[in-house]
């Protein structure tokens, strides 16, 4: 056995579930110095998120872009430093079920967004429909 | 034997157990569990995968949320908009306690793996301080925001706003809640495997509510801001 196989604490090696950490794994300092480059990052994506309030920087229609790519980039920092979760193949089931929840969560905000805005422009003005009931 | 062959043999199945990378084994015996000969997955592995498709779960149960708040964007009713009511500051210090609790969950998850009682309480404990802190911040948030006229009944956008805003919130208070016996189960019972898979699903939960917060500071306040 090489000491790069995943054992668990039952001495089964196989996949592993997020959010693991084993002392079998990682030293405790690993273990502290990842935690801390995440917490790292994403204080400075959060920073730079809050700083497109007030910057000239950016286009300002372009800002709420800009914000969901920060958002994005975050969200990623989260999943790898905080929830353990790799590419490596013995990350394979977990990596399949968020890509899933990704479509999901992309089809239900993608599509409603859509649709809802097309219907907006389509609808007739408050107004006008106000005098066509009369 | 060629390169390759020698290549195939160094590659341990716990590594690759679905054979993603290349060659199939070569007709050695899969041994890692979960497939093949290796019997079932472990208890903690399978614990683990339940509970992350648990929270996938409760994510697309806010993208609805997200995307009932982001079509009623502009439907305030004549009431008062976002923009006027926000207030930066105070989301800037609510996401700051957040991200530094789930940073303290993380700590006490390697104390935890160090077997370490006391620090895997000190970091549950300012886990829970910072938790605390968020909560209380986002309720004055409320208070306020109820002050100035802008409760749930108000407009489809405030219905909106305090259906994402407060179902995050109903999370952490549950979460605070589920720390507490955490903190109570490590100290009466320390280590035991029961324990420490309750321990990662714990922070797995805690982990995905500063997820959910990243997307909901960006899309509710952020963004609301700017139109």
């Amino acid at each position: 056995m090489t000491d790069e196989q995943h054992v668990d604490d039952e001495g089964n090696l196989g996949d592993v579930a997020p959010g693991f950490m084993d002392a079998a794994d990682h030293s405790i300092r690993e273990g502290i110095q990842g935690y801390l480059m995440g917490f790292v990052l994403a204080a400075l994506l959060t920073v730079a998120s809050f700083l497109m309030l007030h910057t000239n920087l950016i286009w300002s229609p372009g800002i709420a872009v800009a914000l969901v790519v920060l958002a994005i980039a975050q969200i990623g920092v989260h999943l790898v430093f905080f929830l353990h979760l790799t590419t490596a193949p013995d990350n394979t089931n977990n990596v399949l079920a968020l890509a899933f929840g990704i479509l999901i969560v992309v089809l239900i905000i993608g599509g409603s967004i859509w649709i809802m805005n097309h219907l907006d422009e389509r609808m007739m003005p408050m107004d006008q429909m106000t005098q066509t009931d009369r | 034997m060629s390169e390759v062959e020698a290549l195939r043999h160094t590659r341990s199945p716990a590594l690759d157990p679905y054979k993603l990378g290349h060659g199939a084994g070569g007709g050695r015996h899969d041994y890692a569990t979960g497939h093949g000969e290796g019997g079932p997955a472990s208890k903690r592995v399978i614990v683990g995968y339940g509970f992350w498709l648990f929270l996938l779960s409760d994510i697309v149960l806010f993208s609805c949320l997200f995307a009932a708040h982001a079509v009623l964007q502009t439907a305030t009713a004549g009431g008062p908009t976002g923009p006027q009511l926000f207030d930066p500051r105070s989301v800037a210090l609510e996401t700051a306690c957040l991200l530094t609790s789930s940073f303290t969950c993380g700590l006490s998850a390697v104390a935890a793996g160090a077997r370490n009682r006391l620090w895997t309480e000190v970091f549950l404990f300012a886990t829970g301080v910072f938790g605390l802190s968020f909560l209380l911040l986002e309720a004055h948030d409320f208070a306020g925001m109820v002050a100035r006229g802008a409760s749930p009944q108000t407009s489809a956008f405030w219905s909106s706003f305090f259906a994402v805003v407060g179902c995050h919130g109903c999370h952490v208070t549950a979460g605070l809640l589920w720390l507490g016996t955490m903190m109570a189960q490590v100290f009466f019972k320390g280590f035991r495997p029961s324990i420490m898979r309750r321990l990662v699903c714990f922070n797995l939960f805690w982990h995905m509510l500063d997820i959910i917060w990243v997307a909901l500071f960006t899309i509710v306040y952020l963004i609301g801001e700017g139109r």
